[in-house]
C-alpha cells in the first residue's frame, strides 16, 4: 500500500479521544482487579472472625494503607510507562521509599521487642501462605492490567510488567486484609512485601513476552 | 525545530478533538520526517524504510490515546518510531543501541521539497506575532491560559479564544498552501 493511502485512510476516522484516558483505564482495571480479589477472598478465604473489632484498630488501617500506597506507586508508573517515551523514576521512587520506610519501622519493632516474642512477630500464624495467597488474588487484576497496556504503547516491556504487578498486588494485598489477622508490621512487611514484589516479578517475566506490539 | 514542535502538536491536539483535515496533515508531515529519520538508520536496508514509516503512522493512529496533551508531541512520535526500529532489527536478531534523542537533528535538518508540502515552520511564521505567541506560550512552554493571557496583556478568556483562532488559521494556512 501507498502511505499516502493509508494516510488517508487512517484519517477518514478520526474520532475524538478524550484527555486522560490511559489513568482512567487504569482506575477501571484497579476497580475490577479490587472486586475480583474481594469475590475470592469472600468464596474461598473468608473475612476474619474479628473484622468488625480490628477494622476500629489502628494496625488495619496501617496495613492498608501500606499496601495501598504500593499500589498507588504502581498505578503512578503504569500511567507513565504505557506511553512510549514514559520515564517512571519518579514513581518507582515513591514506591520504594514506601517500602523502605514501613520495612525500616517494622524490623525496627522487632528488634525492640523480647528475643521470645520475636519469632512469633516475625512468623504469625500465616507465614507460609501469605505471599502465596496474595499473589492467587492479584492474578485477575494481573491480567486486566497486561490485557490493557497492550492496547497501550509500552517500550520497556519487562519493567512495565514489574509495575504492572505492583499495581495488580498492592489492590490485592489490600484487599487481603479482610481475611488477614496477622497484625504486626515486621510480619506485613514481609510476607505482604513478598507478595507484592512476587507479583511484580511475574508481572515483569510475563510482560517481556506479552507487552510487545 | 521547536516551531515544528508547536505546530505538529497543535495539529495534533486538533486531530484528537476530531478535525479530520488536521490530522490528515499531521499524519502526512510526520510521514515525511518519519521517512528522513528511518533512511538515515537504515542505509544498508532502503527497501524496508517506507514499511517502518507506514508501521508507526498506524501505531501513531492505534496507540493515541497515550500521548499525553500536557506533553510535546514529537518526543512521543520518535519515540514510537524508535520502538519499531528496535523491533524491526531484532526481528531480524541484530542488537543495537538506538539513541533516545537523536531524531532531534533530523528535525532540524528536515526540508520539505520546494513547493510541495508546505512547511510547517513557515506556516506559523506567517501569523501574526500575538499569536504566534500565544502558541508558542501555550504550547512549548506549557504556560496556562490565564499566564498566557496576563502576558499578552488580554484575559483568559481572551486568550483562549484568540488560540483557538491560531490554531485554525494554522491549520488553513498549511492546506491552502498543501492545495495550491
Amino acid at each position: 500500500m501507498r502511505t499516502d493511502d493509508l494516510i488517508d485512510q487512517l484519517a477518514a476516522d478520526p474520532r475524538a479521544v478524550p484527555a486522560g484516558t490511559v489513568p482512567r483505564r487504569f482506575a477501571g482495571v484497579a476497580v475490577v482487579g479490587a472486586l475480583a480479589a474481594l469475590v475470592l477472598v469472600l468464596a474461598w478465604l473468608g473475612t476474619r472472625q474479628d473484622l468488625a473489632q480490628a477494622m476500629t484498630g489502628r494496625m488495619f488501617w496501617m496495613k492498608a494503607a501500606y499496601t495501598a500506597l504500593l499500589g498507588v506507586a504502581g498505578f503512578w508508573a503504569l500511567e507513565r510507562l504505557a506511553r512510549p517515551e514514559g520515564v517512571a523514576r519518579k514513581a518507582l521512587l515513591f514506591g520504594a521509599l514506601v517500602l523502605a520506610l514501613f520495612v525500616g519501622l517494622g524490623f525496627g519493632q522487632w528488634l525492640a521487642a523480647d528475643p521470645e516474642h520475636r519469632r512469633l512477630m516475625m512468623m504469625g500464624g500465616s507465614w507460609k501462605v501469605c505471599a502465596r495467597n496474595i499473589l492467587a488474588l492479584a492474578l485477575p487484576g494481573l491480567a486486566a492490567t497486561l490485557a490493557v497496556l497492550r492496547g497501550m504503547a509500552p517500550t520497556r516491556p519487562a519493567l512495565t510488567g514489574f509495575a504492572a504487578g505492583a499495581f495488580a498486588g498492592g489492590v490485592a494485598a489490600t484487599v487481603y486484609g479482610l481475611h488477614c489477622g496477622e497484625s504486626t508490621m515486621v510480619f506485613v512487611g514481609t510476607w505482604y512485601t513478598l507478595g507484592v514484589l512476587g507479583t511484580g516479578a511475574l508481572g515483569a517475566l510475563v510482560g517481556k513476552w506479552a507487552l510487545r506490539w | 525545530m521547536t516551531e515544528t514542535e508547536a505546530a505538529l502538536k497543535a495539529l495534533m491536539l486538533l486531530g484528537l478533538d476530531g478535525d479530520a483535515p488536521a490530522y490528515r496533515l499531521l499524519l502526512s508531515q510526520l510521514g515525511g520526517r518519519l521517512r528522513v529519520y528511518f533512511e538515515r538508520r537504515m542505509r544498508d536496508a532502503p527497501g524496508d524504510v517506507e514499511d517502518l514509516v507506514q508501521e508507526t503512522l498506524m501505531a501513531v493512529h492505534t496507540r493515541r490515546a497515550t500521548y499525553d496533551r500536557a506533553q510535546p508531541f514529537t518526543p512521543w512520535a520518535f519515540a514510537l518510531a524508535r520502538y519499531k526500529l528496535i523491533d524491526h532489527w531484532r526481528r531480524r536478531k541484530v542488537r543495537a543501541a538506538v539513541p533516545i534523542d537523536d531524531y532531534v537533528e533530523v528535525l532540524a535538518a528536515y526540508a520539505p521539497e520546494p513547493g510541495s508540502a508546505m512547511d510547517l515552520d513557515r506556516a506559523l511564521e506567517t501569523l501574526p506575532e500575538r499569536q504566534r505567541r500565544l502558541v508558542r506560550d501555550v504550547k512549548i512552554e506549557g504556560l496556562s491560559l490565564a499566564q498566557a493571557g496576563e502576558r499578552a496583556g488580554v484575559s483568559e478568556g481572551a486568550a483562549k479564544v484568540a488560540l483557538h483562532r491560531a490554531l485554525k488559521s494554522l491549520g488553513e494556512r498549511m492546506r491552502g498552501r498543501a492545495d495550491g
